[in-house]
């Protein structure tokens, strides 16, 4: 009887040898880079909004300072979105035709609160506190990517727990003046631009995207406020920090 | 059958030419209907048993593991004991197809084929249980150092961690040296069929073999090689199992003499194993001519020895527990011996201490219904033996208020019997679909008897040059 195989079929056992080599490893290729896409992380994504808000109008443009909005930033471990009294200080004054404020409007009318979609979520085995990170130094934009020119808010930076942990294991790299965390905004609004220019490289660029690589100098100074916050740096990466 | 058979030192009995070898062997492949009732019996309960394994572990994914009896203080149980005991099963497997053959020694030829496949099964089973205690399997790949978004490694100082390696490795390379060993059968199965579909499936597993020299000469070198390769992992994987328990500080666990007492007896329950399956098997399929009483006899004997090793065990680990002098050691060898689970100890020393003895007696070792027996009762002490290692220290640790009593409860005993069930099925359904029996080396041997002019001489040709007598169903018989 005749073979069923032709020797040309050995070319395939050959390849189902390679591929069971080659397998696992390119299976953990497209692991890694669909764990890391912007499909599963939502990164860059904007959220469908029931009012299109422009961070970019409101910050950059009429300069309103995020306090004014996140009240709670400072304070709490939420930043909170703003109720609509706070819109509806501005809005029942100005554009109060606009349709696209329609919802708001009505959320004022019939007292009941507009429901944003949360663009930016720790699972809720994470604990996170706005509060100390401000405190610290830190500015918004070094976790959430530059918020002033969102025109519609999107998450600016996966929340791996490997990009939390960078930071936690070397505060130093990050960490500064708390009196500065807001004032960068304000350097960075349309029209200043003399004082724009002399930002400094490290604001600047957090300004503009986010993230800063520290020069020996900055990063000697980083070290003075961890000395001066008195942050433990060995227990800062403990789970217990963030799984309670 | 007779239950005691005559001794031979012949390792194929009967008038077997090569032809009759492959027809023998091929043929419980090839004839379908060459499998009985037993088959069948043992077939669909392995299969029924197996849909009741899936039954629990689909309720306890749902539940989680609080439906074990595992709880405060009995951290482990019934899942711990029931994988190591699975994983020494598995190697006798790997003793007889990697050191004995690298020992050169021929017996081995025709039980190793099987004997390998119950370790792949035993260690399927196995490995369900850590893989189920984790309460989340589908995350089993963090057990695996791999570059993640949470920058976490596993805890390489961790045995649990050795373990996932340990046992990895010895699948994989049982799988890959268990398929290699297969080829040439495979390859002579495609060639003997008419089933256009068994031509295709074993054509497609021969992966183009055809039994060239060149085949046989890689193939010979690359066997060698995993024989060297698993050789250590004889000894490696239930040294790292003991480790789970011999790197705590647990009295009664924290034991130096662990790693060679646990390889013994995995090898001891490991023949247990092969016996039960061989015992029957080789009644039901006729395969009387190959895996002979000498056969029988000599594992009888290895299951000997590594008993009184395994005894000897026994004895030092009460001996250092009272020589010791500390506290903590003598009590929990107290419990053990008369505590609450003084039953299961003295059980334990019947089974491994006591029952192994019979096998001194050559009578014994041949009477087949008194060595399957024999066999149940070691089984039956190595799971014991766990039992006893890990339920003891565990509900007497070291604060009284924390003593508790390990019961098991039905979804402990629905996943042992279920990981059984599933043992017999990939068994059972293993003897239908691939050769039992080591085909070519069986044949191998013929030529080797024949050649040493063994009275053998029967074979319609003269000895034939060895690579011929190897040839999977070229050459010699067209
Ligand atoms: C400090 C005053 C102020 C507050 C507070 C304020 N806005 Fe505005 N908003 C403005 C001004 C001024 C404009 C018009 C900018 C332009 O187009 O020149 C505007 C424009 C808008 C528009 C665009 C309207 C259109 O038709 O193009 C939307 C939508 C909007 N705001 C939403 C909101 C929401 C939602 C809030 C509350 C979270 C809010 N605003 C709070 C001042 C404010
Ligand atoms: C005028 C009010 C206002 C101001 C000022 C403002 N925000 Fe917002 N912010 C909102 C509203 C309303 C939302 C929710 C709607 C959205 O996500 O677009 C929001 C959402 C966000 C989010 C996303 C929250 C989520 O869903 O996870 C971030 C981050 C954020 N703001 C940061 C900032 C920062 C940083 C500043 C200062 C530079 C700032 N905001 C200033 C009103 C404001
Ligand atoms: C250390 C990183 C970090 C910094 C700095 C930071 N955030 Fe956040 N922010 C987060 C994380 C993480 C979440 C998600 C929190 C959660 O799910 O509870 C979040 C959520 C938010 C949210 C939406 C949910 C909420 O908590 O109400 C807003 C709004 C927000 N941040 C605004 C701000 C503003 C404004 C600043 C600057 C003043 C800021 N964040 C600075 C990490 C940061
Ligand atoms: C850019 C740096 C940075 C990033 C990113 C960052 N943290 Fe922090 N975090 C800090 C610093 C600095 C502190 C303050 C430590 C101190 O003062 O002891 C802190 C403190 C904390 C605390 C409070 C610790 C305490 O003792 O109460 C929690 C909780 C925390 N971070 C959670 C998170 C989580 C969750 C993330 C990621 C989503 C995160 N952090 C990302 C810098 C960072
Ligand atoms: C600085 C904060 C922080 C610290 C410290 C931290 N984690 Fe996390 N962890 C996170 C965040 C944020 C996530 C969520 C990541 C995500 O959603 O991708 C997370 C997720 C996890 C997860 C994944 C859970 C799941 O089901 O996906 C595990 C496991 C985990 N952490 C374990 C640990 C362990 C163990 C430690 C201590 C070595 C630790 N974490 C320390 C912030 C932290």
């Amino acid at each position: 009887m005749a073979q069923v195989f032709h020797p040309r079929a050995n070319v395939l056992a050959k390849l189902s040898l390679i591929l069971l080599a080659t397998g696992p490893v390119l299976l953990l290729l497209i692991g890694t880079g669909v764990s890391r896409a912007s499909h599963n992380t939502k990164a860059g994504i904007a959220a469908d909004q029931p009012v299109p808000f422009s961070h970019e109008h409101h910050v950059s443009e009429l300069g309103i300072d995020c306090r004014y909005c996140h009240s709670n930033v400072e304070t709490s471990a939420h930043a909170t979105v703003p109720p609509t009294e706070t819109c509806m200080s501005c809005h029942s004054q100005i554009w109060t035709n606009s349709p696209l404020l329609e919802p708001i409007r009505q959320s004022y009318k019939t007292n009941t609160p507009v429901t944003w979609a949360q663009v930016n979520k720790v699972p809720e085995f994470v604990y996170f506190n706005h509060s100390i990170h401000i405190k610290r130094g830190l500015n918004c934009n070094i976790c959430h990517g530059s918020v002033q020119q969102m025109q519609l808010a999107y998450k600016g930076k996966p929340f791996f727990m490997v990009w939390c942990l960078n930071c936690h294991r070397n505060p130093e790299k990050y960490v500064g003046d708390p009196d500065k965390v807001f004032s960068i905004y304000e350097k960075g609004q349309k029209g200043q631009d003399r004082e724009y220019a002399n930002m400094p490289a490290e604001e600047r660029d957090i300004l503009n995207v986010g993230e800063h690589t520290r020069s020996p100098e900055e990063l000697a100074k980083g070290e003075e406020w961890v000395k001066k916050f008195n942050i433990k740096k060995k227990q800062l990466a403990d789970c217990w920090i963030c799984h309670r | 059958m007779s239950a005691r058979e005559k001794l031979n030192d012949d390792l194929i009995l009967g008038k077997h030419t090569y032809r009759s070898i492959n027809d023998k062997v091929n043929n419980v492949v090839l004839n379908q209907n060459s499998h009985t009732i037993p088959w069948a019996v043992c077939f669909m309960v392995g299969f029924m048993l197996l849909q009741l394994m899936g039954l629990v572990i689909l309720w306890l994914l749902y539940r989680g593991i609080g439906i074990w009896g595992v709880n405060n203080p009995s951290m482990w149980g019934w899942d711990i004991i029931n994988f190591v005991w699975w994983i020494g099963i598995g190697h006798a497997g790997t003793l007889i197809s990697a050191i004995l053959l690298l020992l050169k020694q021929s017996w081995r030829n025709s039980i190793n084929r099987f004997a390998e496949a119950m370790t792949l099964f035993a260690v399927a089973c196995a490995g369900l249980f850590p893989l189920l205690h984790t309460g989340r399997p589908y995350m089993a790949y963090w057990m695996f150092p791999y570059p993640n978004v949470l920058a976490m490694t596993p805890n390489f100082r961790s045995p649990l961690l050795w373990d996932v390696f340990a046992i990895s490795t010895y699948a994989t390379v049982s799988a890959v040296f268990w398929f290699l060993g297969l080829i040439p059968d495979v390859a002579s199965l495609r060639d003997r069929s008419k089933n256009p579909i068994f031509r295709t499936i074993f054509g497609a597993l021969a992966m183009g073999w055809r039994g060239a020299s060149s085949h046989w000469q890689r193939y010979e070198s690359a066997y060698i090689m995993l024989a060297g390769l698993s050789t250590p992992l004889v000894l490696s994987v239930h040294s790292i199992v003991s480790f789970d328990f011999a790197v705590s500080n647990l009295p009664g666990w924290h034991v130096t003499l662990f790693p060679p007492y646990f390889v013994a007896g995995a090898v001891y329950a490991g023949f247990a194993m092969v016996l039960t399956l061989a015992i029957p098997v080789r009644a039901w399929y006729n395969m009387k001519d190959f895996i002979t009483m000498r056969h029988i006899d000599w594992m009888a004997k290895v299951m000997l020895a590594t008993g009184l090793i395994v005894f000897y065990g026994y004895l030092c680990e009460g001996f250092f527990s009272w020589y010791s002098g500390n506290v903590f050691e003598r009590d929990m060898m107290r419990f053990r011996m008369f505590g609450p689970y003084g039953w299961a100890y003295w059980m334990l020393i019947l089974c491994n201490g006591v029952v192994p003895q019979f096998l001194w007696f050559p009578k014994i070792r041949t009477n087949l219904v008194a060595l399957f027996v024999i066999c149940q009762f070691v089984s039956l002490g190595m799971w014991l033996e766990r039992f006893v290692i890990i339920t003891v220290s565990l509900t007497r640790d070291f604060l009284p208020s924390s003593w508790g009593y390990f019961t098991p409860t039905i979804y402990d005993i629905g996943m042992f019997v279920g990981t059984v069930g599933q043992f017999t099925f990939l068994m059972f359904g293993f003897l239908r679909v691939l050769p039992m029996i080591n085909n070519f080396e069986m044949k191998e041997l013929l030529y080797r008897m024949i050649g040493r002019g063994h009275g053998h001489g029967h074979a319609a040709h003269a000895p034939e040059p060895a690579l011929a007598g190897h040839a999977a169903g070229d050459g010699e018989e067209h």
